[in-house]
């Protein structure tokens, strides 16, 4: 049903209301009655042993609740937090993960990693007693470079060589025939730089104790309440599942950084229950630069091998891949699954072989951040394509084309374990190449030239692997969690709908996508649908937000939902029309007999599952609320062309983008107002990683990155408007044929701005961020 | 110490200690918990708020300082039923994802709006917001949403 607020519609966000009169309800928002206030105890080096903490004084401290060292969690049988995936190396061994309590007890090793939790009845007195925690540290030399910490000193006891794994994909033997029988063969060395998320809502966790029930409840900034749930019941031992609720509320920002299991939110709850009151924390954002999970950080030489006419033969990847100091959540996952498979691109490249080893550092742990792993990949593969056409005197447009997997090839088998499903790649570069005017780019890059500015241009032709993920495929590579979703669709009394989605929205609109979703296929008003999420007692166990996954597979599970509401709908509808089960249409919001003028509203039929007079008792439950697990059977594969032009100051080194343009082939799109919001907020920060942003420790380990003065946030006035459009192949195997939209930005972006930067300038590489120092240096050859 | 201020036209007397903050007030003593902190150190603009008819970061503002103000906060600006035009004009342009920068955005852009005398340019607003950041929308929409309300103001 096409209408003003069904699929396809830029209806006008549900949520809007709420925040735009600041009626939001955040975590740091909600208080309870008799609340204390938690302040952690960071280490101030990077890597030392702990040789005691006295925590004497602290308690003593005016209004201290109480203080926790680790030892107390550990007295508690409080566990490890763990890493969900488990990699395996090529000779077959599991990855080594060290020991990670959520409360260091015996030696830190990275600066900010929590000690001690002081508990106080206000965050004055707290703080005050955090001062006076006295702990004795023996500092150790820190291991902060990845390309030598297999060589360092061992981090952990029981991590020989720091190394978390030494893994591989694809074909070895065949990629290096291909580079014997090779024309040409591209080389880049890349660092991609350590990013920090910076959600603008810093994480934060309100942790309460029902002593006469024996019930925890955690108010917390997660995107996947219930995956924060399992891991704390089941891994961390805080209170059985049955006993633990889980709240996210409105978050404020995710990217990544708030899907994983915290030390924070890990003690909170804990801390509840010992203290008997409820336990609130809010990070400072010193503490979100010390303590979220980073991004990025990999060290790669790549290879392409190319016949003399463009082909690509062949891939060859060797990345170094910084974990941090402890594996985090997923984070072995990142570099090796949402990395080595993405490096076909959207190239008929027939031979690939990825290594990719992972290295603790005395540094932050290192996770998914937005994109995770898929830009590292594009950055690797459309840094290499471009390379080899400015190598090869090949328009970098043509090298693309020349080389691109065709509309008729799919499904697509690639050498690196993925089928594509569908994709028109040549379609999304066509209508990017219009949107730049590249045919006038001789002509503005000749008049920049003449103002003393340089001019370049640069692409990135991007695929992602999204919609996370077959939980069978997931299960047999490591996961240690099935990826489907669940979906529930409630139609009430009088016909109004309530879903209750297992996915989470902080920031991606859920509220009102899905509502379109409802009001599209059951003729609901637009304004009569209500969406639920974040609450583990609300749904049931689901997998929640990320890797651009909601609509892909939270909106499958509710479209079965949905189709199971129609089905039972049918029954009622017939046996109140008479007919018989099978004459029975719907659509528009009303049930219709085959070839008649006899019908009944979606209103009438749900009044009578709850009124139930005339209807078939006998046969039917009465109600009508369905639910359905959506498993999905593939990954879904956006892809599209970004392309960037920048005008250079050789001066100043400062670069200006002029134009960006992203088309992107998300298949069909439900609000295409919402769909370039998202676009548009993944451009800033893949533009942000390749200007702005870096996250830099010094050889001691300390983060020297660590406020907003030092960590450069793409702001207003950094950042161009955008030129967004699309393309359209439907997904082939999710009902409504769509593919994700929220990664696309961060993944495509950033390779297309630095082809552009060295376009400009003339060289074959500038390391990222590209700041004005490093551009000015690169220009004059340094 | 007791400091008395209006807060959306309301006249408010609080005890706070003498550290206190304005924001802290704002969102502590009046429940008024639509102001945000992101950052602690007037970077990031989620605590803009209007003091005597100036935007101003009140995570940076002493409650002492505020004593005798005029202070209004997002809650003080419209409702759903009767918005500010800024309001709308980031609604209609969907200016925001995830909300939570929104209200100091909402403030910040009213305050420029007011102050530019309706000749404001792209530019000039994107160099006026760059005290407050948002990390969702990569600004695009925001900059739409304060010169359509600059147009229809």
């Amino acid at each position: 049903m096409a209408s003003e607020t069904g699929i396809g519609a830029s209806v006008k966000r549900k949520e809007d209301a709420r925040f735009i009169t600041g009626a939001g309800n955040y975590t740091d928002d909600i208080n309870a009655a008799g609340q204390t206030y938690a302040v952690f105890v960071r280490s101030p080096y990077a890597r030392a042993k702990i040789n005691g903490v006295d925590t004497a004084a602290a308690a003593a401290t005016d209004g201290v609740v109480a203080v926790f060292t680790g030892a107390d969690l550990a007295a508690d049988e409080i566990g490890d937090l763990p890493c969900g995936w488990l990699v395996k190396s090529k000779d077959g061994s599991d990855m080594v993960a060290p020991p990670h309590p959520p409360i260091a007890t015996q030696a830190v090793n990275y600066v900010g990693e929590p000690y001690a939790v002081v508990i106080g009845e206000t965050l004055e007195a707290a703080r005050n007693g955090a001062e006076a925690v006295d702990a004795d540290f023996e500092e150790l030399p820190a291991v902060v470079d990845l390309s030598t910490a297999a060589s360092a000193d061992q981090i952990h006891e029981s991590v020989p060589n720091n190394q978390a794994y030494d893994w591989e994909l694809g074909d070895k033997a065949a990629t290096d025939a291909a580079f014997d029988s090779a024309d040409h063969v591209a080389t880049v060395d890349i660092v991609n730089n350590r990013l920090i998320p910076n959600a603008i809502e810093p994480r934060a966790a309100l942790g309460e104790y029902d002593a006469a029930a024996g019930t925890y409840t955690l108010h917390t900034t997660s995107q996947n309440p219930h995956l924060e749930r399992l891991v704390l019941a089941a891994f961390v031992n805080v209170a059985p599942e049955a006993r633990l609720r889980v709240i996210s509320p409105d978050v404020g920002g995710g990217f990544g950084s708030k899907i994983f299991v915290y030390a924070e939110e890990t003690a909170v709850i804990w801390a509840a229950g010992k203290v008997r009151r409820p336990v609130k924390w809010r990070a400072e954002r010193s503490e979100s630069f010390l303590a979220d999970c980073h991004g990025r950080d990999h060290v790669t030489t790549a290879q392409l091998a190319l016949a003399q006419d463009g082909k690509f033969l062949g891939l060859r990847v060797k990345t170094k891949a910084n974990m941090g100091a402890y594996l985090s959540t997923f984070a072995s996952s990142v570099p090796t699954y949402l990395y080595g498979t993405l490096m076909a691109g959207q190239y008929t490249t027939p031979a690939i072989y990825v290594e990719v080893q992972s290295l603790y550092t005395n540094t932050a742990p290192v996770d998914a951040y937005r994109g995770a792993g898929r830009p590292e990949a594009t950055y690797v593969v459309e840094r290499c394509v471009e390379t080899a056409a400015r190598e090869m005197g090949i328009d970098p447009a043509e090298i693309r084309r020349r080389n691109f997997i065709q509309p008729g090839d799919f499904p697509y088998d690639t050498p690196v374990a993925l089928t594509y499903d569908t994709g028109d790649y040549e379609a999304s570069l066509d209508k990017a190449l219009e949107h730049i005017d590249y045919a006038g780019f001789g002509t503005r890059r000749a008049a920049s030239e003449s103002a003393g500015k340089k001019r370049g241009i640069g692409f990135s032709c991007y695929i992602e692997a999204c919609g996370l993920a077959p939980s069978q495929v997931a299960i047999s590579l490591g996961a240690g969690v099935g990826l489907f979703e669940v979906g529930e669709v409630r139609v009430d009394v009088t016909g109004s709908v309530t879903v209750v989605t297992g996915s989470h929205s902080h920031g991606q609109s859920h509220e009102t996508t899905f509502a379109q979703i409802i009001s599209d296929k059951l003729g609901v008003p637009f304004e009569n649908v209500t969406v639920l999420h974040g609450d583990t007692g609300r749904s049931d166990y689901a997998l929640g937000t990320y890797g651009s996954r909601s609509l892909a597979v939270g909106g499958s599970a509710i479209i079965k939902a949905t189709d199971k509401i129609i089905a039972k709908g049918k029954k009622i509808a017939a046996h109140m029309l008479e007919a018989e089960e099978d004459q029975m249409e719907f659509a528009d919001g009303t049930f219709t007999v085959a070839d008649s003028n006899q019908s009944i509203t979606f209103g009438e039929v749900a009044f009578s599952a709850y009124v139930p007079q005339n209807f078939p008792l006998e046969d039917l439950e009465p109600g009508l609320s369905e639910k359905a697990f959506y498993d999905p059977p593939n990954f879904t594969y956006p892809a599209g062309a970004h392309i960037c032009e920048v005008e250079v100051d050789p001066d100043t080194g400062v670069v200006d983008i002029v134009d960006f343009v992203a088309v992107d082939d998300f298949g069909h799109i439900v609000n295409p107002m919402i769909v370039e919001g998202q676009v548009h907020g993944g451009l800033a920060q893949g533009i942000g990683q390749a200007l702005f942003e870096h996250g830099v420790y010094d050889d001691t380990g300390q983060l020297v990155s660590g406020s907003y003065m030092d960590y450069t946030m793409p702001r207003a006035d950094d950042l161009p408007s955008f030129t967004v459009d699309t393309t359209v192949t439907p997904c082939t195997h999710n009902p409504l044929g769509v593919k994700g939209c929220g990664e696309a930005g961060a993944i495509g972006s950033t390779a297309a701005v630095m082809n552009a930067v060295t376009d400009a300038l003339g060289v074959a590489s500038v390391p990222m961020p590209a700041t004005p120092e490093t551009v000015w240096r690169a220009g004059r050859g340094e | 110490m007791e400091i008395t201020l209006t807060v959306n036209g309301a006249a408010k007397t609080v005890d706070v200690a003498d550290n206190a903050l304005l924001v802290d007030v704002l969102r502590e003593s009046l429940g008024l918990t639509g102001t945000h902190v992101g950052c602690d150190t007037s970077q990031c603009g989620a605590c803009v708020v209007h003091m005597n008819g100036d935007a101003v970061k009140s995570c940076t503002v002493l409650a002492g300082q505020a004593d005798g103000a005029d202070v209004t906060t997002i809650e003080g600006i419209g409702d759903p039923d009767a918005l500010h035009p800024m309001q709308e004009a980031f609604r209609d342009n969907h200016a925001l994802q995830c909300g939570f920068c929104t209200p100091g955005m909402i403030m910040s852009a009213i305050d420029l709006v007011q102050k530019g005398g309706g000749a404001l340019d792209e530019a000039a607003v994107r160099d006026g917001l760059e005290g407050n950041l948002c990390r969702c929308t990569g600004y695009h929409n925001i900059v739409k949403a304060v010169l359509a309300a600059q147009s229809n103001g």
